[in-house]
């Protein structure tokens, strides 16, 4: 046990930085002071593990969580998890939250004046399969006002929460829809300086996965870290 | 092939939509053995005043110091109701507890072994990415030897140290100052 494979860390400017000026959240809540690098341990190359029976198979279709259908446009979410070397991330759990048709979250401190839809919660998981495939069935998310500057408006998007197979490879994103004129004025999206990067967080309309007469289909990947080909030796 | 890592983004303030289900915030499940402990503790911005959007997710080894996870090949017992998985979330003021029982040591990279910690995952509106940290343990001789720890300026080292709350048996504060003085050491753990 004296020597561990660790995670790669990331490629410069393909993640966002702590400090994000015109993000006005993160100036008081990003550390002023620099991160310490801390090289990977058992304790950072395991992490919770859930399976099974830690999930509903209901709970990754959020158009069948009420007794009617909520309103909006109905859509497929649909991709692959992979590690930074192509292979997929299997069996991980996938969990994901939004807001309505009308861009209200079913959230106490939401105070946009849209209205909730009572057969609409916004909040699915799955676990990935063999292959590192997920699949969602929900509605698309309306766009909705902020506070963070004069008329601000956050694009469409779907939260997603994944652990992957160690502590260090836990992450918490955001997919966008193709299209979304708000998306180049978005400070949360422009946070992170590589376009590249960046873009990969729009999700593709598909037809392979869009269903005839029943809603359309968007492709998103992800992407988690991937493990360092020889243990490093400290 | 090698492939970028997606990019993270901010959880933003409605996460508990999604997220409240798998909330843990007491670790010992039955036929647990070891220490038993609470953890309490704040999350302040750098202006002092309290984070209620934050998430604290937490990792740790049991009180042998084994992982609940097929990598960890020690030879030592684990029991089926430990899990070493926690997730609690902030309220108003800012607040966040949990129970749990005091880890064990792990291995350290330099053949060691590591002192007793829990790996700490924190997220909020306004950050774009987790930030990382540990939670150690006060009175611990193994502190002064631990491989992470003595990354740290001697300065910076007790806001990892939780402290004991003098009336209350197995009562631990442990605050996470996002920002400004008593700022909370932050690791560059990767993603």
């Amino acid at each position: 046990m004296a020597k561990i494979a660790g995670y790669r860390r990331p490629y410069v400017g393909t993640q966002p930085n702590h400090l994000h000026p015109s993000y006005v959240s993160s100036l008081k809540r990003a550390p002023a002071k620099p991160l310490i690098y801390l090289p990977h341990t058992l304790s950072e190359v395991t992490g919770p593990l859930f399976g099974k029976e830690s999930v509903d198979v209901k709970a990754s279709d959020l158009t069948r969580q009420h007794s009617g259908p909520p309103l909006g446009e109905r859509i497929v979410v649909s991709g692959r998890v992979i590690d930074e070397d192509g292979r997929p991330v299997r069996d991980t759990l996938v969990e994901i939250w939004q807001a309505n048709a009308a861009g209200r979250y079913l959230h106490k401190r939401d105070q946009h004046n849209a209205p909730l839809d009572p057969n609409f919660t916004g909040s699915g998981h799955t676990l990935t399969d063999s292959d590192g495939r997920y699949r969602f069935v929900t509605i698309r998310p309306g766009e909705y006002p902020w506070g963070n500057h004069h008329n601000a408006w956050r694009p469409a998007h779907i939260h997603f929460s994944l652990f992957g197979p160690a502590f260090a490879t836990r992450l918490i994103t955001q997919m966008f829809f193709p299209g979304d004129p708000l998306i180049p004025f978005d400070p949360i999206f422009n946070c992170t300086a590589d376009e590249k990067a960046r873009n990969r967080l729009i999700s593709l309309f598909d037809w392979e996965t869009t269903i005839p007469s029943q809603a359309l289909g968007y492709r998103f990947d992800i992407v988690l870290s991937g493990r360092e080909a020889t243990p490093m030796e400290k | 092939m090698s492939l970028w890592a997606s990019t993270s983004q901010t959880i933003g303030p409605f996460f508990s939509i999604g997220l409240n289900r798998l909330k843990q915030d007491n670790l010992v499940g039955e036929g647990v053995s070891g220490e038993r402990v609470t953890i309490a503790g704040h999350m302040l911005d750098g202006d002092g005043k309290p984070v209620p959007d934050g998430l604290v997710e937490t990792w740790q080894a049991n009180a042998h110091g084994k992982y609940a996870h097929p990598e960890d090949d020690q030879d030592k017992s684990l029991e089926a109701g430990f899990k070493g998985y926690g997730r609690v979330m902030t309220d108003d003021q800012g607040k966040f507890q949990f129970t749990t029982i005091k880890p064990g040591q792990a291995p350290a990279p330099d053949g060691k072994t590591q002192a007793p910690h829990i790996a700490v995952s924190v997220f909020a509106r306004g950050l774009e990415r987790r930030l990382v940290t540990r939670i150690y343990f006060p009175d611990e001789p193994s502190n002064s030897s631990d491989f992470a720890l003595n990354l740290v300026e001697s300065g910076r080292r007790e806001t990892l140290i939780a402290k004991k709350i003098a009336d209350k048996s197995g009562a631990l504060e442990w605050n996470i100052i996002l920002q400004g003085p008593g700022e909370t050491v932050f690791f560059d753990c990767g993603l």
